[in-house]
């Protein structure tokens, strides 16, 4: 067990990866055995990281544990080197909590199984190599690393526009990692490392002088957009959003619940582990305006969500929506960095971020149970379905109620914990902000109103179209989702105590 | 070590080219067996000399054999192998087996096929060791000619023989072009030698070196596509039957740059320093133009052409950089770049000979025909694109890196082909490999050999280790581009 | 006084005589289909004179031998042997041609014409050199129309003779120049010209050597000769003639001008006439549809090559030209013995009439591969390295923009050459199955073939020896 526990996160990164491979030697017509395989394999890392986590050391601050570093590419000094804080332990735990109930979700699939579920593994790593790395250009690697498999669940698995919602996809987080890759070289080459301790300390050393015949200053400006544009691409942020909505539509459930429950987070981290630590200036000094992106995405998401028909683009929109208020969060926690109020602000925006997670999982796959059986998410072509199907019409508002902010449940509380912490340095914002949460509670009604409630559709209630209650299978994947809404609802505290020692000491 | 390997290796190839040519005409079954196992013996001989060259202090020439051949002129068979030129004798020695594989269905004249695709290998293997200027000449022009004949009889019926003389006059004007330089560099030097090592010390008068390094430089340069000399080299890809374009792209446009840099950077320092800055430019161009133009192919294999014109720009840009960085990723995108090709082209080689198109509309669900090729083929669209984890972003970023610190706009503009490329292989490999299948395909695409998927397992084996674990290689690439830049004064 | 050196000097030339009348004798005893038994004795005559001359005869000085009339050194060695050796790949190559190979007197024209050379080559005199032109020439004329009753052939022979009647007087007026204002014959013995006059010398000369070797604008007769002559008859006329031509332009040019304003006019000149060559040769030859006519034209590019290394006016230039020739005779030597072998089956001398040829004749288009490939100057054969050390003379003499015209034009040739292996490897026969239309070559071709092949070869890949004895050689005129 000494290897375990000094590789620990070497072996939550990579067993995802060694399955796929096991996988691949298995015979792709059975896919019962791959499905339980990869479900299996899956389980496997979130177990370890609830070994981490009850070895996690809370009071630990700044300091990354269970660091791992080995030499990777020499010519150009970047190292293998992982490890965790609060803020990615979090994030580590949301992966892993998701991939399995993606996986479980994926069991309906029956089109090339095989590839379908190594590439959920494939994506399981890319995922968590992106919030253990230490080294930027290891950062680099699986923020780029997980777009493949994505892609390739979208454009294999997805629905009719798969074509263009993938390649949309692709284009639009390539193109935006361009900058942010072309401003990794530049600090590469500046600092001669990639580490990013030494890189962080280097840079915000750096306050005078010039860099290729510009002052530093400039540089640093046009480096931090190039770091915000391509985070802001993943969150997505508006303006850059619009490939989200197509990407969901198109992608199979558990692609939907993957992009949205993690891979979303994956750019808001960047923002955390990247942006805010490495431009604290003009973060500070640009927070209006990512406060004005922030605001846009609630308030447009919101809106947006509530002009569509579709269900599965109504719960894409949301998104645009709720992580507003993650990027409204670390606006306000950029303006005021080292106060009280950031760490309330930045604590609530990586608490939503993992409530997102948990939310927008659900949601995505409650979508999904639906469109399995009617073969349409058309909002105008349901209606009064809560008697044909009453388990889950009860699943459905409870979790579109997390969503919503309900006291009581997850969303609240990090809904608030933004609000509050953004209120004294961005009133203007939040107030608006505030204004936008109103347009959420009406598309969330809307989406109910819509399925459950109103006179029944009789298309659905009997001959061929008949619709059967939520099974067994798709509950075990609901429960621990709505089991964590709650218990975050009610005692967020020890998730809580996690961020907020980190975020004290970084922030 | 008083084995010659690197002889061994050069004459290998030849060997059997002869052997091949006295076998009877209709023992086509014999003549494969004949061409695999030479094929295999280059191979593993190359791998040896790798394996050696890693784990053997990494620096210098080493396997050095030097045999006088015309000592008058001061002109001997000198060999030997250092840190840039070692991993491009592997990836011969891998293109060079795979493409005997791939071409073992060939049924046309196999003999001479295979003689003249062996004679060509010869040739390349000879480049990539000599340590003297004649005999590197010598080489290169051997590894120009079979090529003649491959791409014009078995070659695609409506270009070949267009494309096949495009080629040879393109790459023979740029070889003599060069050629003439080196000349003028043996008798300035006065030192009658035609031994590389020796001249790099001849300290040419700066002058010289400026009027000599365009002419010998962009000669050798021709070949590896440099803007705007590459148009040979997209019709020559597509003209050519399969395993000459793997052998095409794959490994001789490396035989331009890789001469280029012998040739004209490392004997003529000062001349480098002086025009670096056009290089560049040109460079640029091949990067970004090369990519765009990919991206409006509907032919795949003009594509994929453009593709390596792209990609190879980034080769000339990481040498023109004159950086560690630059030129280090120079070196390893030579061999990643060509592993790459080689692959590219043998996937598409194989859905050829069942669809007979290679027009990117007219194809369809190929994948679930030949799901073994489309993963290959996927997987070489990631190393193209410069997806980490494979052996393209490894060699991209050091090239970036480096351009980075004498250049940050051409950085930033190269970078757009990183998206474009994206786009096209993607956009390539969706229409190829999935959607509908077109009805008349429909049962007539067979599956594909056992040792075609060996070639292919080879070649993608090769990318992923490479991306994965850079420490295979670019630590010998690196020590390889010291001797460079001590060459280069430090720079 | 009669010494061992000097019947050493004239060695190879008593044994081709005793050859040559052996032939005539042996004629009177086998006729008919027998005849073809002379060519195999001129054959080993040849080859027997090679041996023993090598063996015996290699001159391990260079100095005038019979009273100053020829010279016994090195390089005129060297040019006997590769008469000598061409002779005898012509002399196979006749035997099966329909005319000649049954005639006793086309091989003693040849051995004559051989004799004649090898004086050329070793000349040292205005008065013998003449002499050995108009030797080598006389059999040369006849055997160029040696097929009477064959319009091209006798076109050929007539304009053969009136060309090389013209242009060996005008050499003639002059050598008589020369004597006229020196007052010597002597090669070594000539000094003290004068301006007006040595430019007139120097064109004189130029005109008669120019015709011999086909440099442009003297060129006209060869497409026509060429064509019209029997194919190995033609061969050797691109070949040994052409070679013994250069021993001429490099004795008389170097000999008499060795350096001062002279030599710079003089190399000006033939280097102009060089450019010209290769120029116009190689873009001629882009449009012939005759492989014959187009190998001319390609001699003639060639001359314009070998050229370059002349004029650089230094050692190396002398030996790359010596080198170069050596390459160049086997080359193209191989090259006529294809065409020979070729129409002697299929009869026709057309390129069109080539496609097809890989399959009816895999060996004899390897064969042609490597002739061609030689021609175009590819290594690993012999017309690579060849092309290397003339361009490089040039380099050397700092007469870059020459070495560029070569350059250029070696690359016209890539088109040309490669065309014709186009044809041969690629294009099929109309309507016929090539395998009931085989191409077999009779015994002597397959020997010449493959001796040549090799040849090329050697020279091409092991080209240390070979440049070697052709330096020593150069060493022999400075």
């Amino acid at each position: 067990m000494d290897f375990l526990s000094n590789h620990l996160l070497s072996v939550i990164l990579f067993f995802p990866v060694f399955a796929a491979l096991v996988m691949l030697f298995l015979p792709k017509d059975e896919t019962k055995l791959l499905r339980w395989t990869a479900l299996i394999a899956s389980l496997i890392p979130f177990v370890l990281t609830l070994v981490l986590w009850s070895r996690f050391d809370t009071g630990g601050g700044a300091a990354f544990q269970f660091q791992e570093n080995y030499v990777w590419y020499a010519a150009i000094n970047s190292n293998f080197h992982i490890g965790v804080d609060g803020i990615s332990l979090t994030m580590v735990l949301l992966t892993t909590l998701l991939t399995p109930l993606a996986i479980l979700a994926s069991f309906s699939i029956t089109d090339r199984v095989k590839p379908y579920m190594m590439l959920f593994l494939f994506l399981e790593t890319g995922m968590l190599g992106v919030f253990l790395a230490m080294d930027l250009l290891i950062f680099f690697v699986f923020w780029e690393i997980g777009l493949v498999p994505m892609y390739f669940l979208i454009n294999q698995w997805g629905s009719v526009n798969r074509d263009y919602a993938s390649l949309k996809f692709m284009i639009y987080t390539m193109g935006g990692s361009l900058g942010l890759l072309l401003a990794i070289q530049l600090l590469g080459v500046l600092f001669g490392t990639y580490d990013l301790q030494t890189i962080i300390a280097g840079w915000n050393g750096l306050t005078s002088g010039t860099i290729m015949g510009m002052s530093v200053a400039t540089v640093k400006t046009v480096a931090f957009w190039a770091f915000v544009v391509a985070f802001a691409i993943k969150v997505p942020v508006w303006p850059f959003h619009t490939w989200l909505p197509d990407a969901h539509t198109e992608a199979p459930t558990a692609g939907s619940i993957l992009l949205a429950g993690v891979l979303l987070k994956l750019g808001a981290y960047g923002f955390l582990r990247l942006v805010l630590p490495l431009y604290p200036a003009e973060s500070a000094h640009f927070a209006g305006w990512l406060a004005f992106l922030a605001v846009m995405a609630i308030v447009f998401g919101a809106l947006g969500a509530y002009g569509q028909d579709d269900f599965k683009r109504l719960v894409a929109y949301s998104s645009v929506n709720h992580m507003g208020f993650v990027l409204l969060g670390i606006a306000a926690a950029a303006k005021a960095i080292g106060t009280a109020d950031a760490h309330i602000a930045m604590n609530g925006a990586i608490l939503q971020m993992f409530n997102h997670g948990l939310s927008a999982a659900g949601m995505f796959f409650l979508v999904g149970v639906i469109y399995e059986r009617a073969h349409t998410r058309d909002l105008r072509r349901f209606g009064g379905l809560f008697p044909l199907i009453p388990v889950y019409g009860g699943i459905l508002i409870f979790a579109s109620m997390a969503s919503l902010g309900l006291p009581g449940l997850n969303g609240f509380v990090s809904e608030f914990l933004v609000a509050r912490g953004a209120w004294g340095q961005l009133p203007g914002y939040t107030a608006a902000g505030m204004i936008g949460l109103l347009f959420t509670g009406s598309y969330i009604l809307k989406g109910i109103k819509n399925i459950l409630h109103g006179p029944t559709n009789e298309e659905w209630a009997h001959g061929e179209h008949k619709l059967t209650d939520i099974n067994t299978r798709e509950i075990v994947v609901m429960v621990p989702l709505m089991v964590l809404m709650l218990w975050l609802g009610i005692a967020p505290a020890w998730l809580l105590n996690v961020i907020n020692n980190a975020v004290t000491a970084i922030f | 070590m008083n084995f010659p390997i690197l002889s061994v290796i050069i004459f290998t190839p030849l060997v059997a080219a002869l052997i091949l040519l006295m076998m009877p005409e209709d023992r086509k079954r014999e003549i494969r067996v004949v061409a695999l196992a030479a094929g295999a013996f280059a191979m593993l001989l190359s791998l040896w000399v790798y394996i050696q060259y890693l784990t053997q202090g990494l620096t210098g020439y080493q396997f050095v054999e030097k045999y006088d051949w015309l000592p008058q002129f001061g002109i001997s068979l000198h060999l030997g192998v250092d840190g840039i030129s070692t991993p491009l004798v592997l990836l011969t020695g891998i293109v060079m087996f795979t493409g005997v594989i791939i071409s073992l269905g060939i049924d046309d004249r196999p003999r001479e096929f295979f003689a003249f695709l062996f004679i060509l290998a010869s040739g390349v293997f000879g480049v990539f060791v000599a340590l003297d200027l004649f005999m590197l000449f010598f080489f290169y022009e051997i590894a120009v000619f079979p090529m003649y004949l491959l791409i014009a009889i078995w070659g695609w019926v409506k270009t070949r023989e267009y494309a096949a003389m495009k080629l040879t006059l393109y790459l023979f004007v740029g070889s003599v072009i060069a050629l003439v330089g080196a000349l003028a560099m043996y008798f300035t030097s006065g030192m009658h030698t035609f031994d590389m090592l020796m001249l790099e010390t001849a300290n040419f008068p700066a002058a010289f070196q400026i009027r000599w390094f365009l002419p010998v430089f962009l000669g050798f340069a021709v070949l590896g596509g440099i803007w705007p000399f590459h148009n040979w080299s997209p019709d020559g890809h597509v003209a050519a039957p399969t395993a000459v374009s793997m052998f095409h792209a794959g490994v001789l446009m490396k035989l331009g740059a890789f001469a280029a840099l012998r040739v004209g950077i490392m004997l003529l320092p000062a001349g480098a320093k002086y025009w670096s800055p056009l290089i560049l430019s040109l460079a640029t161009v091949n990067v970004v133009y090369g990519a765009f133009i990919a991206m409006t192919q509907t032919d795949l294999k003009y594509m994929i052409g453009f593709s390596s014109v792209s990609h190879m720009g980034l080769v000339v840009l990481g040498f023109a950089t004159l950086t560690p960085d630059g030129m280090t990723g120079a070196g390893v995108q030579m061999f990643s770049h060509g592993a790459m090709t080689a692959l590219f082209f043998a996937a598409t080689g194989m859905v050829y000979d069942r669809a007979h198109t290679r027009k990117i509309p007219e194809l369809g669900g190929m994948a679930k025909a030949l799901p073994y090729v489309a993963i290959t083929f996927i997987i070489g669209g990631l190393v193209s694109m410069g997806m980490p984890g494979f052996s393209g972003f490894v060699a991209e970023f050091p090239i970036f890196m480096g351009v980075w610190q004498v250049r940050p706009w051409t950085a930033i503009l190269a970078a757009v082909s990183i998206v474009i490329t994206a786009a096209y292989i993607m956009l390539a490999v969706r229409r190829t490999f999935f959607g509908d299948m077109p009805e008349k395909f429909e049962g007539h695409i067979g599956p594909i050999s056992v040792m075609d998927k060996v070639a292919l397992t080879l070649l993608s084996a090769l990318m992923i280790t490479l991306g994965l674990f850079p420490g295979v290689m670019v630590p010998m690439v690196q020590s390889g581009v010291e001797n460079v830049l001590r060459l280069l004064g430090g720079a | 006084m009669f010494s061992t050196a000097m019947l050493m000097a004239i060695l190879p030339e008593l044994l081709l005589l005793v050859v040559a009348l052996l032939v005539l004798v042996m004629e009177l005893v086998w006729k008919g289909e027998d005849g073809r038994k002379l060519g195999w004795l001129a054959f080993g005559g040849l080859i027997l004179t090679l041996g023993v001359s090598v063996f015996v005869a290699v001159p391990s000085f260079g100095r005038p031998v019979f009273g100053g009339m020829i010279r016994y050194d090195l390089l005129g060695f060297i040019f006997k042997m590769l008469f000598i050796f061409g002779a005898a790949m012509t002399a196979l190559f006749m035997m099966d041609s329909e005319k000649l190979g049954q005639r006793g007197e086309s091989y003693i024209l040849l051995i004559t014409a051989t004799i004649g050379m090898n004086l050329m080559a070793s000349a040292n005199d205005l008065i013998m050199l003449y002499l050995a032109i108009e030797t080598t020439s006389i059999p040369m004329y006849i055997l160029a129309g040696f097929m009477r009753d064959n319009e091209k052939s006798t076109e050929a022979g007539f304009k053969y003779l009136l060309f090389g009647a013209m242009t060996s007087a005008i050499m003639l007026y002059g050598f008589s120049l020369i004597f006229g204002f020196t007052g010597s014959t002597a090669l070594t013995a000539i000094t003290g010209f004068s301006m007006p006059m040595a430019v007139g010398i120097i064109l004189l000369i130029a005109v008669g050597v120019g015709f011999k070797i086909s440099l442009a604008p003297f060129h006209f007769w060869a497409p026509d000769v060429y064509e019209g002559a029997p194919t190995p008859i033609s061969g050797f006329l691109s070949t040994a003639s052409k070679a013994a031509g250069f021993a001429v332009v490099m004795r008389l040019f170097i000999g008499l001008f060795p350096d001062g304003q002279y030599a710079h006019m003089w190399t000006l000149t033939l280097a102009i006439l060089a450019s010209l060559s290769m120029t116009l040769g190689n873009l001629v030859a882009l449009r012939q549809t005759n492989i014959k006519r187009m190998l001319a034209y390609s001699s003639i590019a060639h001359a314009g090559y070998a050229l370059v290394g002349a004029v650089s006016l230094s050692e190396l230039g002398v030996g790359s030209v010596t080198f170069y020739l050596m390459a160049y005779v086997m080359t193209n030597l191989a090259a006529f013995g294809i065409v020979a072998a070729f129409s002697r089956v299929a009869g026709s001398d057309e390129i069109a009439d080539y496609a097809g040829m890989s399959r009816r004749a895999p060996g004899l288009a390897l064969a042609m591969l490597v002739a061609f490939l030689s021609l175009t100057g590819m290594p690993p054969f012999g017309g690579f390295v060849a092309k290397v050390f003339v361009f490089a003379a040039a380099v050397k003499a700092d007469m870059i923009w020459l070495a560029v015209v070569g350059v250029l034009n070696s690359i016209i040739g890539v088109y040309y050459y490669l065309t014709v292996l186009k044809v041969v490897y690629l294009y099929r026969m109309e309507g016929e199955n090539e395998s009931e239309h085989p191409i077999t070559l009779t015994r002597p071709y397959a020997i010449a073939l493959t001796v040549l092949s090799a040849a090329i070869l050697l020279i091409g890949i092991v080209f240390a020896p070979w440049f070697n004895i052709a330096s020593n050689a150069a060493s022999n005129l400075f």
